[in-house]
């Protein structure tokens, strides 16, 4: 009974497919669903609320708007004092680093870098993913092969030596934000790019593309209008995937001191505690915040992945419902079998220890 | 037989291109690496004749006057020779002997620790998939947080808490330096003593991956006919979930390999870091800080060449697996 959330969506899915005129079955389980309101088609594009899924939204939510407001309410991040590496207080919430900086500051300003970085790289990878993949299997023939090789190539050779061995090639001083982000997009396009490739080899072959394309409508045309939409939820997965994966490579980057010059990340952050040793010094304070926060905002995009999963591979959500049903079924059947309510409680906490 | 031969040739394909990125990126580039590298071999008391200078020219690019397919020639033919220069940092030893020597540091501990990670994911992922809806199913929002954690700083609260507070194990290094590097099994114990938290941190970092690819395509696959038509004829679960669908289901986490590679190395290269492990990932940073290009290029190259030895290795056994992949070509 806690989440009432996924039971409206169910309904929401089933009248969609059923003349609306039936009230649904799964409905009559949730009271406060309205039976017969219609709901657009695209309603079955967005994903169901899951516990998982609000759990995701509100980490990257609570994340976002610390990175975002967050610099604007603490001090200065670099201002030093005289209370070196002291621990959590009610003066400095995270403790202060070596020099005295209050950690939360740092933190804040840390984050905005990082979420900067990752919409960046995040953005510029999926667009040469989607270009890759999806205009190249739009192709088809020799392009097709051209690009799937290239996109396999880039897959194997391995991303972050080759990101610092040409981070050690650029002069520290023209190492700049937007050289990081197209190094790092440079190499981070090409697991995307299979991923689309393959969706978009599978849409081409439908009849209203083949349609589209005999009627003489532009390549950009066909592609943006008939196979796009198609490919939006798998977009959206593999850009969250893009995302994670440059907050954590330039995390690795910074980290080596191989990162963009004058910026401030979570990376940077840690790069300063392990050369400020606060590993041996014993300041958890200083080296944990910033990759919890890492962490915590990678699982957020993660769950929030695994329901754009379910849309992608609906066999996922499928077994998901089916399980719901079941259970629901099932506490019908108890329900009707004791005949009131107020046993009904009983009977399932029976049953739950049964099992 | 065709299946070896398109691998064999998309591993050739792969290998070229890394070589000639490895050409083209001091070249591209801004900077100019040669003189750098020459006046900190002169810091470090080597003596720069012009065949040095040559020789350095001929690696990285710079102030030759001849055209870059002939520089990319005489680039070829150095590496045919395995002559990929003089290291700076560990002057005068040759790039190919400072590689040498971490290359088997790195190998076994990367090795060991994800052939343990996706042995252990992949059982756990296969449970985990074959029951939906139990309390199982809650351990999957965990996996995806130890799929985003940053190897690095896995490793410094790992070693915070098993090294500094508990004192379990050592911090630093890969081996007690008292003894001598060989195959007494004192220096093998002490490797295995040291190489275990790094190796911890592989696993835990890598392991979320595999469990929930496997997880994943465990649920589809038991929404297969094929296990439906195994249940209806009454095939004893423990069967069904072996030979029917673990088997099915295990195929894409397997040929997904070369991703997980890719990211399992990229990952530990950070966390020798942390551990100031002799592996070739530190030997990379300290190429990097010293500005030593030569032995930069050199050990990128053996990493992508173990990457592509390890995913060609793969690719193969999978075709004997399934035998889908053959009858396609």
């Amino acid at each position: 009974m806690t989440n009432i959330g996924p039971d409206v969506q169910v309904a929401a899915g089933t009248v969609a497919t059923t003349p609306p005129t039936d009230p649904p079955e799964p409905a009559a389980d949730v009271p406060g669903a309205p039976a017969g309101r219609p709901r657009a088609a695209w309603r079955m594009l967005l994903p169901s609320m899951t516990p998982w899924l609000a759990t995701g939204l509100v980490l990257v939510a609570v994340i976002v708007v610390f990175g975002v407001v967050g610099p604007y309410l603490v001090g200065d991040p670099d201002a030093i004092s005289d209370t070196g590496l002291s621990g959590p207080s009610a003066e400095h919430w995270l403790g202060t680093t070596q020099t005295g900086q209050d950690v939360l500051a740092q933190l804040a300003h840390a984050t905005r870098g990082s979420l900067q970085i990752g919409l960046m790289v995040g953005v510029l990878a999926t667009v040469l993913s989607a270009f890759f993949g999806i205009y190249g299997a739009y192709l088809g023939g020799f392009a097709d092969e051209a690009f799937s090789l290239l996109s396999n190539v880039f897959l194997v050779i391995p991303g972050l030596p080759l990101v610092i061995v040409i981070s050690g090639f650029v002069p520290r001083e023209s190492r700049g934000l937007w050289t990081i982000a197209v190094v790092l997009a440079l190499t981070s396009w090409a697991a995307s790019a299979r991923v689309l490739r393959a969706q978009t080899l599978s849409v081409r072959s439908r009849d209203y593309v083949a349609a589209s394309r005999l009627s003489g409508e532009k390549p950009w045309r066909v592609i943006g209008v008939e196979i796009l939409p198609n490919l939006l939820p798998v977009l959206a997965s593999q850009f969250v995937y893009a995302v994670i994966a440059a907050i954590l490579g330039e995390a690795g980057l910074s980290f080596l001191g191989l990162g963009a010059s004058n910026s401030s990340t979570l990376g940077t952050m840690l790069f300063y505690a392990q050369n400020g040793f606060a590993l041996p010094l014993g300041a958890w304070w200083w080296f944990v915040p910033p990759g919890l926060v890492i962490a915590l905002f990678g699982m957020g995009l993660s769950l929030i992945n695994f329901s754009i999963d379910e849309i992608i591979n609906p066999r996922l959500k499928n077994a998901r419902t089916a399980r719901r049903r079941a259970k629901a079924a099932r506490r019908r059947e108890r329900r009707s079998a004791t005949g009131t309510d107020g046993t009904a409680g009983t009977a399932s906490t029976a049953q739950e220890v049964a099992r | 037989m065709s299946y070896v031969l398109r691998k064999l040739g998309f591993y050739a394909v792969a290998l070229w291109a890394a070589v000639t990125l490895n050409f083209l990126i001091p070249r591209l580039l801004p900077g100019n690496p040669v003189d750098i590298m020459l006046a900190k071999l002169q810091q470090r008391g080597g003596t720069v004749t012009p065949e040095t200078r040559e020789a350095y020219a001929a690696l990285l690019g710079g102030d030759s006057t001849d055209s870059l397919l002939t520089q990319y020639g005489t680039y070829l033919n150095n590496l045919l020779h395995g002559d990929l220069g003089v290291s700076v940092t560990y002057f005068p030893t040759p790039v190919t002997e400072v590689i040498g020597t971490s290359m088997p540091w790195t190998v076994v501990l990367v090795g060991i620790a994800t052939v343990l990670a996706a042995t252990i994911g992949v059982l756990l992922g296969a449970f985990v998939g074959w029951r939906p809806g139990t309390w199982l199913d809650s351990l999957v929002p965990m996996t995806t947080l130890l799929a985003a954690v940053p190897y690095f700083w896995l490793a410094l609260v790992l070693v915070y808490l098993l090294s500094r507070v508990l004192g379990w194990f050592p911090s630093q290094g890969g081996y007690d330096v008292v003894l001598d590097p060989g195959w007494s099994p004192e220096f093998i114990a002490s490797a295995i003593e040291y190489g275990f938290v790094p190796a911890l941190t592989i696993v835990i970092a890598s392991i979320g991956g595999w469990l929930l690819g496997m997880r994943n395509m465990m649920v589809s696959t038991l929404s297969e006919d094929y296990v439906l038509t195994a249940r209806a004829k009454g095939l004893p679960q423990g069967q069904i979930l072996r030979n029917y669908a673990a088997r099915n289901a295990v195929l894409p986490s397997i040929a997904g390999f070369a991703i997980s590679l890719g990211f399992v190395v990229s990952g530990s290269v950070v966390t020798e870091q942390v551990f100031s492990y002799p592996g070739i990932g530190s030997r990379l940073l300290a190429a990097v800080t010293n500005n030593d290009y030569a032995l930069m290029q050199g050990v990128f190259l053996f990493i992508t060449l173990a990457v592509l030895g390890a995913n060609l290795v793969v690719d193969l056994l999978y075709g004997l697996i399934d035998p889908r992949t053959r009858a396609k070509a």
